[in-house]
């Protein structure tokens, strides 16, 4: 049944592009309203899992408080390179399907007034949709990988075909940062599915990883055989597994002295924090978004960073546990960085857009620094509560910001359509001219500068509290971004829409905002505000598989790392260590290098 | 045995196993009479000639093809995968290897034949000699794919190679297309010379000409030691057998003839050569790295020598094809990048070979996989160039500006074509890269593996750039507005094109079909490896 259910959600946009595909082009209202209405029906469908489950019987929607993977489904696809068609949802995944299938359903309604080809719009638009959707919910790295890029063709015509006046340049930089990032990704994958074999799995974590009957006895087979062969695989829970083991066949050496699972966990953090993005890679984001059209960058500011983020949490941290320890420093460097970098850089900005852009340079940091604080060896103890609090901070600032930042693009685009600039000095007197949608859009600004009771908030707080445990150093700096993120907004604020009077081009254009608008902007700005009053309408769903991710971590940094880090600190005298712990744990990460 | 018996022997193999297994190329053997005889019939047009060479093609596929039912030929010959079957006296070997190469260029001859149709291109007084020409090379190529014996192999290139050269020169009238064929003709011929003075020093040093024999007189020699000059004169015999293969391949830096010939012949014959002549010369370049891979020493050599070549061939194709602006030139780029790629293959299978067997039939199955998805590819990007050239008439890039608003169907595949050729997911384009860069890893080339990554990304920029200009470009206002409906033959080989690239993406069992069929090329460690 889940197979049905998640390749539904999966592949509904893309079947609704091969029907319009059908379409002729000059019935653009009708292509306009059924693409909305397939975006509608995904979330209707995404929204009907997220009604709890009763629990009796077999669960057919999310059951919250679960924190394992649910709605498992592995089917073969191709057995030379031991690929399974496997979707899944958790606590980490589920919230960003949903806010991905809200975004959509919001961003097709915002692109009513596309007047462009519009049937090729809507066909790369829902093909979009199927890449973002199928990104959260596969299982197997290799399809994984195989979404990841479905998502670049459409947004590189998207921004290309639909974008403003330099958006050739910006389509092909984006285009071209994404690209690298895959094929960094790609050597990733191919080193930890060469790396991995799953006759080293005991048999719980088999159950837990979900091997199907044929490859259990592929199992039997290659530990039967006198010459075992490894058994590769690209399940995403199984590489989990392998990462966290005592002797993961990740620290084989691979090139320069490093370990498999550094070179694995350093190339996917490439790939990721491009598309996060993270300084020193954020480059391609001020110029994507400036010249995508409003609905495409509510999409990418709102959807597409998220995966990055969510990159992090299910591949760098339980695939290379080891690598991610050692450079926990580096991730949170990136975000601190990241974090002061974009606000400062936000408010240099001239044109609206790009400081919105900025801003989300600025606040995807938090994300980045939220996952990069390792504390669970604080002190002597192994306490992985301010981990926890960091990741589950991290986690809704994703959400949160996926809110806000699409809703901010989005009235900068309504502003954009009326007068057709973004000069922030060419603005004000908003209040006067469209109180309604001024209303609206202070709101939401005020949820991304993270005023209390406002979601942007409950991420912050929690990140930068979490932080203070890891690194005094970097709390203080992190704390202080809030302060710039106010500043900028406040500015902007002060620029746009208090002021006397309008002086800028097109004046008369400034008609009050329209209800189609406000059905795009209200539920951005209800839900800004319902997640901030009640975060826990997103962490009941999100917390407990958070919470599980962050307590295998810390039980590997108990039992692995630490002796590790032990034997290599006492190195003359190992045994002196190994006394309680087994013997083997103590041993150097020198590697079953038979593996291969 | 006395001599009576000796001939009874051959003839019953000749006979009982060689013919039939042959039937195929006697097949196409017997269209070119046809052909030629058709001509002399007054009244045998282009259609005649379309006809029987399609039918030609056909029966011959037919033929060789190992159907799942048990093929007229396949049950009877091809008893046991593992153990291939020796034709003519040694000279071919029947394997599923050479049955997998075979069947695959003749479903190109197929697929070419009906395109050259759509595309109206030779006209009609042209028809027999064009088609006489592809089936002679076609014959060639089948031949370097079952090659067993060094005469074949030279024989087998010769064969592909000078139809090939009146190919290229078959628009008569145009210099730039006499150019090409003269130049393709000089340097053919000159690396022909090369090769077979390469062929001779090997058979002087080894004793034979016979593949297996010569291999294993390679291992015995080094096993008990060898001379120096002894190891020289093979390596130069090798190197210089590379050069005529490197010819086959437009491996750099025998390429030069590649953008020439591309740019002055038609578009069809450059999916011809592009396709079909770099698919036999690729397995001919697996089945003679393969045949020697057994020797450690040997080994060692080839990998070091196909992994030079190959990485610069694949950066020189993908970084040269930047400035071009003539689509048949950046296409004969895109396909010196490509045969790098596919070379890398055979580099991982040839470093493999020795050690993991398995791992070495994968590799080389990668590189059969590549090749049926490149034979769609390929020839899709030549088909929608001669086809956007019929509504044109012209094969500048520019020309193609904003070509979308009146050909929409048409320019959606061919960017989907373009798309796979950058190895882009959902593409067919990508399972090929997919597979060889896990061969590579398997070998633990990974500086290949880098170079192979790296140039992935630096093909994008041309690719999108024909792409960019047919999508993002404004229509020039001065032009006749060409259109190409996607319900047109035109439009629908396009179409098939497309749907291939993605139905190849999501079935692999090619793939597994080329491992099973490789698996007798891989040696077993020879003598003086202990």
């Amino acid at each position: 049944m889940p197979h049905v259910v998640l390749s539904l959600i999966v592949f509904l946009p893309a079947a609704g592009a091969l029907a319009i595909a059908f379409t002729s082009k000059d019935r653009e209202d009708f292509i306009k309203l059924f693409s909305l209405l397939i975006t509608i029906a995904v979330f209707l469908l995404t929204a009907w899992l997220a009604i709890p489950s009763t629990g009796r019987g077999e669960p057919s929607t999310f059951v919250v408080g679960q924190s394992a993977m649910q709605q498992v489904f592995r089917i073969p696809w191709i057995p030379a390179f031991d690929i399974y068609y496997a979707m899944g949802i958790d606590g980490i995944s589920f919230p960003l399907v949903l806010l991905t299938s809200f975004l959509s359903m919001l961003a097709m309604a915002a692109s009513w007034n596309i007047a462009k080809h519009v049937k090729g719009y809507c066909i790369l638009f829902l093909l979009l949709e199927t890449g973002m959707l199928g990104v959260f919910m596969a299982l197997d790295f290799f399809l994984f990988y195989v979404f990841w890029e479905v998502m670049l063709l459409p947004m590189y015509f998207l921004i290309g075909v639909w974008g403003g006046p330099r958006r050739e340049y910006a389509a092909i930089k984006f285009f071209l940062f994404t690209l690298v990032g895959s094929v960094l990704m790609l050597v990733a994958m191919l080193a930890l599915y060469f790396s991995s074999d799953l006759s080293k799995l005991t048999p719980s974590q088999q159950t837990a990883a979900r091997l199907q009957p044929e490859e259990l006895r592929a199992i039997a087979a290659a530990r039967s055989s006198s010459t075992p062969r490894p058994v590769h695989t690209f399940n995403m829970l199984a590489l989990a597994e392998m990462g966290q083991m005592k002797q993961s066949p990740f620290d084989t050496p691979l090139l320069w002295g490093k370990s498999v699972q550094w070179w694995a966990f350093v190339l996917l953090l490439i790939g990721f924090i491009i598309k996060v993005p993270s300084v020193p890679v954020h480059t391609w984001l001020p110029d994507a978004h400036v010249e995508a059209p409003t609905p495409i960058s509510m999409l990418l500011a709102g959807v597409l960073l998220k995966m990055g983020g969510y990159g992090i949490i299910r591949f760098c941290y339980p695939m290379c546990p080891d690598a991610a320890y050692d450079l926990a420093w580096l991730v949170c460097a990136l975000g601190v960085v990241s974090m002061v970098y974009g606000a400062l850089a936000a408010m240099a900005q001239k044109d609206f857009k790009r400081l919105v852009a900025y801003s989300s340079v600025s606040h995807m940091g938090y994300v980045l620094l939220g996952m990069g604080v390792w504390t669970a060896t604080a002190g002597n103890a192994f306490v992985s509560d301010y981990w926890k609090m960091g990741m589950n901070g991290a986690m809704f600032q994703m959400i949160a910001h996926g809110l806000s930042s699409a809703g901010m693009f989005f009235m900068v685009g309504v502003l954009y359509d009326r007068v057709h600039h973004r000069d922030l000095d060419n603005f004000g007197g908003m209040f006067a001219r469209m109180p309604l949608y001024s209303g609206l859009a202070v709101g939401i600004f005020f949820a991304a500068l993270g005023l209390p009771g406002l979601c942007g908030f409950i991420g912050e707080v929690l990140v930068v509290l979490s932080v203070w445990n890891y690194d005094i150093a970097l709390a203080v700096v992190s704390a202080s971004v809030v302060i710039l993120t106010a500043g900028y907004i406040l500015w902007t604020i002060q620029r746009v829409y208090l002021g006397p009077e309008y002086k800028g081009p097109h004046p008369e254009a400034l008609t009050p905002i329209t209800r189609r608008e406000v059905a795009v902007a209200a539920p951005l700005l209800a839900f800004a505000i319902l997640f901030g009053v009640y975060p826990q309408a997103v962490f009941r769903y999100m917390s407990p598989s958070v919470d599980r991710t962050v307590s295998q971590l810390a039980r590997w940094t108990k039992e692995v790392k630490a002796p590790r880090l032990a034997g290599t600190d006492a190195l003359p005298a190992p045994v002196a260590i190994a006394g309680p712990i087994e013997p083997s744990a103590s041993a150097l990460p020198v590697a079953p290098s038979a593996s291969k | 045995m006395n001599f009576y018996e000796l001939i009874q022997t051959v003839v019953d193999d000749t006979l009982g196993t060689s013919l039939p297994a042959f039937a195929p190329e006697l097949v196409l053997c017997a269209t070119i009479v046809a052909l030629l005889l058709a001509r002399m019939m007054s009244r045998a047009r282009g259609g005649w000639a379309f006809g029987l060479t399609l039918i030609g093609s056909l029966v011959a596929l037919g033929l060789a093809a190992p159907w799942p039912w048990g093929g007229p030929v396949g049950a009877a010959v091809v008893v046991d995968p593992q153990t291939p079957t020796p034709i003519f006296t040694g000279m071919l070997v029947f394997d599923q290897f050479s049955v997998y190469v075979r069947s695959l260029l003749l479903l190109f001859s197929v697929l070419f034949v009906v395109l050259t149709r759509i595309s109206g291109m030779p006209q009609d007084e042209d028809a027999t000699e064009f088609f006489v020409l592809v089936l002679g090379a076609t014959l060639g190529m089948c031949l370097m794919a079952a090659a067993n014996h060094m005469l074949i192999v030279f024989l087998g290139v010769e064969m592909a190679s000078v139809p090939s050269y009146g190919l290229a020169g078959m628009l008569k009238s145009r210099r730039v297309s006499s150019e090409a064929a003269l130049k393709f003709a000089v340097f053919g011929g000159a690396t022909a010379g090369v090769m077979l003075y390469g062929i001779s020093l090997l058979a002087g040093a080894l004793g034979s000409l016979h593949l297996p024999t010569m291999s294993a007189q390679l291992a015995e020699m080094v096993y008990e030691g060898m001379a120096a000059e002894r190891g020289l004169v093979l390596v130069l015999g090798g190197l210089m057998l590379a050069v005529g293969l490197a010819f086959k391949l437009s491996a750099v830096p025998f390429h030069f003839w590649a953008p020439d010939v591309f740019e002055g012949a038609t578009a069809e014959v450059g999916a011809f050569l592009s396709v079909a002549s770099k698919a036999a010369a690729l397995a001919l370049l697996a089945r003679l790295s393969l045949a020697f891979a057994g020797v450690e020493t040997a080994r060692v050599f080839l990998t070091a020598l196909l992994v030079l070549i190959s990485a610069v061939t694949c950066i020189f194709g993908n970084l040269a094809a930047y400035g071009q602006t003539n689509i048949k030139r950046l296409l004969a780029y895109s396909t010196i990048a490509h045969a790098g790629y596919m070379m890398m293959a055979v580099a991982a299978a040839t470093a493999l070979a020795g050690t993991r067997k398995v791992d070495a039939s994968w590799a080389v199955a990668a590189m059969t996989f590549y090749i049926v998805i490149y034979l769609f590819m390929n020839l899709g990007a030549f088909a929608a160039a001669a086809f956007l050239r019929n509504a044109t008439g012209s094969e500048e890039i520019e020309d193609y500006a904003g070509l979308v608003r009146r050909s929409p169907g048409v320019v959606v595949c061919f960017s989907i074509i373009l798309f796979s050729l950058v190895g882009l997911p959902p593409l067919a384009g990508f399972s090929g890269k997919f597979a060889v860069f896990a061969s590579l890893y398997r070998a633990d080339l990974l500086g290949l593996l880098v170079v192979g990554v790296v140039n992935t990304v630096l093909s994008l920029f041309y690719y999108v750039r024909i792409v960019r200009v047919m999508v993002l470009a404004p229509e020039p206002v001065d032009r006749p507005a060409p259109s190409v409906p996607l319900a047109s033959p035109a439009g629908l080989y396009c179409l098939m094109i497309a749907v291939a690239l993605g139905v190849l993406f999501v079935w692999w069992a090619p793939l597994d079909w080329a491992q099973t069929a490789t698996a007798a090329l891989i040696p077993s460690p020879a003598l003086g490896q202990h």
